[in-house]
């Protein structure tokens, strides 16, 4: 893509109010970027912390530290906040951050309600952490314990966290909504002229089939959790065999939001690894257009394959077929993706700064976790995988390595842009190698656990288990204290450091990179032309 | 098979971990199949680990080599393509497409079927139906036909207190004991009807291949045709709350005549229990068997000191519902009393009646009347507990 | 939109509290519900006082976007943003109406029937049919006997149906009334909102009546099992839409009135258009679906 840029600097200065109330208030996108990211950042941390007392307590057999209700709050609020809180905030930071520069935007189309959606986010981390502490005070008896899943009718009985939770839910949900909303009428409406679809960088693609698919997923989950409610406090029997209910609904309607999730996920990163990819390469990006319209039938597919969930509930068989060969299918468009990717660093002139490091670390484990979900769809099989630590596995090379490290990746890239310094090479690659390790020693483990039965979400486990658990725990520390490196190089860089050029990579391209860095307060107060 | 995934990733480190364990078992697979159902998950299982760590091999060989060979340090000019310029490369790159779409559907696709149509033909030859009731935190098991019909009894975890908070050595079956085994015979094809008291459970042995949920209020089934005689453990796997993991489930495959012969004892004791309800019973006898039944089915919830743990659970120390009358003057039972909560349960307390007997109940119920400093003094005799059913 | 030209400036609204305060008025409203139900004395002070917050940002951020509008601040690109943006957030209303359509799909027939068909040598509930309308086949579940009440369901031919007309009609009036405004016809415009708003009105009235004679005479509650559950969970979060749809109505016929909107200009009225006819759609599946089929 070649651009003509006129960028005019900004002649009039940054308006913003002092302080606190500068962040309260902004209506400017990459300071409504930074503080999600910022968040995203922190609820990892909480998150984090959650689940290291989870792994304290599995190190061994026998219960050490914690009851078994805490424990089932601790991990079901894990996963809540580093999906919800964390690596979804991380994204949409990105987005904030970035989309405007990449598509010539003056900003975001709607920037109040762009700060309400990062507003909502702070109010919905305390909804879901409060009841922990107020348990402290006598109130209610801790947060939600059913898992992030909240299946019925366990959420039926369940005490005043499951509220709490609906609750953080809805504002998640609208949170959700406004950034979807902001980030379809962004790409839709402000993008420079001669920035056609087709032109559109990869990254803008994935977050629009994001976009799309949070409005199409998340109301259906604020419909199922107020369902809930409403049979917890109205008397409804929306989930009880008794009033003609059905349990099963339940995990029908989390499902069709909550698989479409684990893409909404991916998928902005999906749009960027390939930035970064021939960024490091020194080549364009390969196969272009195959990956939108892979991107396409990711979405498409996703919405599509929900029961896969849930296959040993009891279905008719042909419907357990059907969700078995739609889930498989998937793999096609994955495919596609992989081979773009590594046809873009095929015959390049590769480098390996941090961010390729990561991004390559981040092909390799993603696959790992993508090939165990293939197998994880067939159904016969996964009466035996279901809800054991093979999926926790599964999930965590999904999530944790094709979601945070591919954030990481992101940061790495993007951060001499926004600071305008340039982080601590040394520790960015002592952060990844540590990083990948750990993940390792810690994940690996749990795949073999699950095959020899180790059933998931269980505070004590038989004595069968107990080498691969302790393994895994020291994994699990290694892996949450390299995560303190990434906190003090991202903070020593926002802080000073080496001056940034406004290209600091020597392959990247799109239009961020011909602005300074860090960019002015108003970006594009004149749109660039793209040819 | 599994070493392969050892392989994939961090060997050094996982290597350097060694020592830590070096007498450990480890087990890298599923356990040993012990039915035709365990079997085929088995196979097909191993195939397609195969399968994806050849896939996995072959891409990340082509991109290592490519990492290797292809690097800026080693002057390597970057080329310009975008795309497959040509028609002949264009057919070339459909090429993995065709390979993944056989892969999907036709490698992987055929045997899943075939498990699949095996795994739900739950009905065709089937010799005995179970039934396995799911609630928090045992399983019930009821005998549906043959000459076993009638038998019904609850599975409790037998694991003690003492191991799981480490203050007694751990057992060798830790948390995988119960007090009572459910007995098959083996060869057999054994229908499962699977339902639930409360939330949803999962029963699930790994070594039958077969998982299913157990959903509060729906009948939903799988079967086990086991063909070798032993005892296989498992464990609930959908999350109920915070005895979890404290759900197992023990199965003692046995021969034929052994299962004939533990039916006929079986079919005695539950005679004699039933007799038991119709005897006066003295108050202190009640109050001993009580505690026995209260430590087994109620100290989970209620804990053992009675103390319960507010507030979700109460505390039966000093509770209004204990402390009150049973039966009014015309001697019916009153609603809301104490009998009445025990029978028939309210919102997260289980209703009783369907899973112990008479002289439990009015064993429980005199127990708690007498201990954690209530006082009542009175007793509850079996036949007034009959007389409610 | 390939045919993007230069366009100028776009506006970037100043710093603003609302959507802060907006988020905390929503974090108090939400836990004092929660404190409430759970008989906290705290909760309805936390409720009120959220409320109050959430009433004073609708009332200050909508003034202001008014202001800012009826001051030219916006020119077509904006008008483009509000469009597009007017128009997916109607896409996200529809999929959370889809979830209660989905679950009345589901409940009726598969759930329902499921209930009723067990294999008959181990029927769980010998004399339940599962026909629809259903309250559910009772029993005990979560440890609670429940025996499903007797109720009549609500019959399609008689409010509902005139309920039909009137949002039909009023379906009409909104239109006739940006045709008014297309032609800057102002009277046409004021009457054809007004009419509407009565429409509006009359609707949410029969439809409390109905509430009301279901609750006290035909023994359809929330608590009659599945019918009862999704026909006041769909009715209910239609009749909240059809509030909120003629609040909005309210306020740009107030707009028309004071001489707001151009020809050429008025995404408020057309925002608010596009929301009730949605509403309007709604209803006619509720409709087919719940009352009629
Ligand atoms: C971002 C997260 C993410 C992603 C991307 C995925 C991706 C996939 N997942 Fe996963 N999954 C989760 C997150 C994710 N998952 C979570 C959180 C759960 C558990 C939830 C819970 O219960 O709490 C879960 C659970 C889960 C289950 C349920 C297991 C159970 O509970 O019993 C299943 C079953 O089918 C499944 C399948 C898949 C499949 C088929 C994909 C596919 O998209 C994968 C596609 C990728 C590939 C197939 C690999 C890439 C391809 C190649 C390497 C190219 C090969 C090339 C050639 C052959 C040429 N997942
Ligand atoms: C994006 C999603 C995401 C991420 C990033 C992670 C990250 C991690 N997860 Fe999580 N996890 C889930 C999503 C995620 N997880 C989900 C969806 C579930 C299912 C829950 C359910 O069953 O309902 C789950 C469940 C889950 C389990 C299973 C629990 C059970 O079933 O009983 C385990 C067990 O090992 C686990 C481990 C880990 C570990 C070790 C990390 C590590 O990668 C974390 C590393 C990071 C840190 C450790 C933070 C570092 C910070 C510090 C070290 C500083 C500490 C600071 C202070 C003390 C002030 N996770
Ligand atoms: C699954 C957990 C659980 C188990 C097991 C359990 N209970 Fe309960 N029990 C409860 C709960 C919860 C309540 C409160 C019910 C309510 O009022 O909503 C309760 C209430 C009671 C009460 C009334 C106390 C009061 O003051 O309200 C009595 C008596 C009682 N249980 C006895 C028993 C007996 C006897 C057993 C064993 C045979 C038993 N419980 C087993 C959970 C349990
Ligand atoms: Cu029962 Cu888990
Ligand atoms: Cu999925």
């Amino acid at each position: 893509m070649s651009t003509a840029t006129t960028v005019l600097h900004d002649e009039h200065h940054a308006h913003y109010q002092p302080g606190i109330m500068r962040w309260l208030t902004t209506t400017n996108h990459k300071d409504i970027g930074t503080m999600y990211l910022t968040f995203a950042l922190i609820m990892f941390m909480v998150g984090g912390a959650m689940i290291l007392a989870v792994r304290a307590e599995l190190f061994q057999p026998g219960l050490q530290f914690l009851k078994p209700e805490f424990f089932n709050q601790l991990i079901g609020i894990h996963a809540l906040v580093m999906i919800f809180a964390a690596l979804m905030p991380a994204a949409t930071g990105f987005a904030n951050w970035m989309l405007p520069l990449m598509i010539g935007a003056p900003d975001m189309a709607l920037p109040r309600l762009n700060n309400w959606g990062f507003w909502l986010l702070p109010p919905a981390a305390i909804l879901l952490t409060l009841p922990f502490t107020l348990a402290l005070f006598g109130i209610g008896d801790g947060a939600l314990a059913t898992g992030w899943t909240f299946y019925a009718p366990l959420s039926v009985q369940g005490g005043i966290g499951v509220d709490f939770a609906i609750f953080a839910v809805h504002l998640l949900g609208i949170s959700s909504v406004m950034g979807s909303i902001n980030i379809i009428v962004t790409i839709f409406n402000m993008r420079a002229p001669g920035m056609t679809m087709m032109k559109l960088p990869l990254f803008a693609w994935g977050w629009l089939i994001t976009a799309f698919l949070l409005i199409a997923t998340i109301p259906v989950l604020a419909g199922a959790v107020t369902m809930l409610l409403t049979d917890r406090h109205f008397g409804t029997h929306f989930f009880n065999a008794a009033g003609g209910g059905d349990p099963i609904l339940f995990q029908h309607l989390f499902w069709f939001f909550g698989h479409p999730e684990v893409y909404i996920l991916l998928l902005p990163v999906w749009g960027f690894i390939p930035h970064i990819l021939s960024a490091f390469s020194r080549k364009p990006i390969y196969g272009y257009k195959a990956q939108v319209y892979s991107f396409w039938a990711i979405g498409i597919l996703s919405v599509v394959v929900w029961a896969h969930h849930f296959l040993t509930a009891g279905m008719p068989v042909p419907a357990l077929l059907y969700f078995m060969y739609s889930t498989m299918s998937i793999s096609v468009p994955l495919a596609v993706l992989f081979f773009c990717w590594i046809a873009t660093m095929w015959k390049g002139s590769m480098s390996f700064e941090t961010p390729m490091l990561f991004a390559t670390g981040w092909i390799i484990l993603f696959g790992i976790g993508g090939l165990t979900g293939l197998v994880l769809a067939d159904v016969a099989a996964d009466a035996q995988y279901h809800h054991t630590y093979f999926v926790v596995a599964h999930f965590h090379y999904t999530l944790f390595a094709g979601g945070m490290m591919g954030i990481m990746a992101g940061v790495y890239y993007w951060l001499p842009k926004m600071t305008g310094h340039m982080y601590n090479e040394t520790l960015g690659k002592l952060h990844f190698w540590l990083t990948a390790i750990a993940f390792n020693i810690t994940f690996i483990p749990q795949f073999f656990l699950g095959l020899a039965g180790m059933p998931r979400r269980i505070p004590d486990y038989a004595l069968q288990f107990a080498e691969f658990n302790m393994i895994s725990s020291i994994g699990a520390f290694i892996l949450g204290l390299s995560q303190l490196i990434m906190v003090y190089n991202i903070v020593s860089c926002v802080r000073g450091g080496k001056k940034a050029t406004d290209k600091p990579w020597e392959g990247a391209q799109g239009l961020e990179w011909t602005l300074p860095s860090p960019p002015p307060y108003h970006s594009f107060t004149e749109q660039p032309v793209v040819e | 098979m599994a070493l392969h995934f050892i392989k994939k990733a961090g060997p050094g480190l996982m290597l350097s971990l060694w020592s830590l364990v070096a007498h450990a078992e480890f087990s890298w697979n599923f356990p040993k199949p012990v039915t035709p159902m365990a079997v085929d998950t088995l196979h097909v299982h191993n195939k397609f680990m195969v399968i994806i760590l050849a896939i996995f091999i072959i891409v990340l060989g082509i991109m290592i080599y490519s990492i290797i060979n292809h690097r800026k340090s080693k002057g390597y000019q970057a080329a310009t393509f975008t795309g497959p310029s040509t028609r002949s490369q264009l057919i070339w790159t459909m090429v993995p497409f065709a390979i993944l779409i056989y892969i999907d559907f036709v490698l992987m696709g055929i045997p899943a079927y075939h498990s699949v149509v095996l795994m739900e033909d739950t009905k065709n030859g089937a010799d005995m139906v179970l039934k396995v009731t799911g609630m928090q935190w045992r399983w019930q098991y009821e005998y549906m036909d043959g000459d076993a019909k009638g038998i019904k009894f609850v599975s409790n975890l037998a694991t003690p207190e003492d191991q799981i908070h480490n203050k007694a050595a751990k057992g060798e079956h830790y948390l995988l004991e119960t007090d009572n085994h459910v007995v098959l015979p083996v060869n057999k094809k054994v229908r499962i009807l699977l339902t639930s008291n409360d939330v949803i459970h999962t029963w699930w042995v790994p070594q039958f291949g077969s998982a299913r949920d157990a959903i509060p209020g729906f009948l939903r089934e799988t079967w086990v045709k086991i063909e070798e005689p032993g005892t296989y453990r498992g464990q609930c796997k959908e999350l109920c709350g915070k005895g979890h993991g404290f759900m197992p489930i023990v199965v003692d495959a046995v021969p034929e005549d052994k299962y004939k012969e533990w039916v006929a004892a079986k079919k005695t004791d539950l005679a004699a229990a039933s007799a038991g309800a119709d005897k006066a019973w003295s108050k202190d006898d009640l109050i001993a068997h009580g505690k026995e039944v209260y430590e087994k089915n109620c100290a989970v919830c209620h804990q053992s000191n009675g103390q319960g743990l507010p507030p979700t659970f109460p505390a039966l120390a000093g509770s209004k519902v204990i402390n009150g009358p049973i039966f009014d003057t015309s001697g019916k039972l009153i609603a809301n009393s104490h009998l009445d909560r025990v029978f028939n349960g309210k919102n997260v307390m289980p209703a009783w009646k369907a899973v112990l007997n008479d002289v439990d109940i009015a064993a429980v119920v005199t127990f708690e009347r007498n201990s954690f400093g209530n006082t009542l003094g009175d007793a509850v005799q079996p036949a007034q507990v009959k007389a409610l059913r | 939109m390939a045919t993007q030209t230069q366009h100028g400036h776009y506006f970037v609204p100043n710093p603003s509290l609302y959507p802060f305060i907006l988020s905390s008025g929503l974090l108090l409203m939400t836990s004092g519900f929660i404190f409430n139900i759970h008989h906290y004395s705290a909760g309805p002070w936390m409720m009120l006082s959220g409320f109050l917050a959430v009433l004073y940002v609708l009332f200050g951020w909508f003034d202001k976007v008014i202001g800012e509008s009826e001051s030219g601040m916006y020119k077509n690109w904006e008008d483009r943003s509000f469009r597009v943006g007017m128009i997916v957030f109607i896409s996200s209303e529809v999929a959370f109406f889809s979830a209660f359509f989905g679950a009345l799909f589901y409940l009726r027939n598969i759930s329902v029937p499921e209930l009723a068909h067990f294999d008959p040598s181990f029927t769980m509930y010998k004399d339940f049919l599962g026909t629809w309308p259903s309250a559910g086949p009772g029993g005990v579940v979560l440890g609670s006997e429940y025996k499903p009440p007797q109720f009549t369901p609500m019959s399609a031919w008689g409010i509902p149906a005139l309920n039909t007309l009137i949002l039909l009609s009023s379906g009409a009036t909104v239109t006739w009334a940006h045709w008014g405004l297309l032609k800057n016809k102002r009277p046409q415009l004021i009457l054809g909102l007004f009419l509407t708003v009565a429409l509006g009105l009359t609707f949410l009235g029969l439809q409390s009546y109905e509430y009301h004679h279901a609750y006290t005479e035909m023994g359809l509650t929330l608590g009659a099992g599945a019918y009862g559950a999704t026909f006041f969970m769909l009715t209910g979060f239609h009749g909240l839409h059809v509030t909120l749809g003629t609040i909005m109505l309210i306020v740009i016929l107030v707009r028309s009135i004071k001489g707001h909107f151009k020809p050429d200009h008025h995404f408020g009225f057309e925002g608010v258009a596009w929301y009730w006819h949605f509403v309007d759609v709604v209803w006619l599946l509720l409709f087919v679906l719940v009352y009629w089929l």
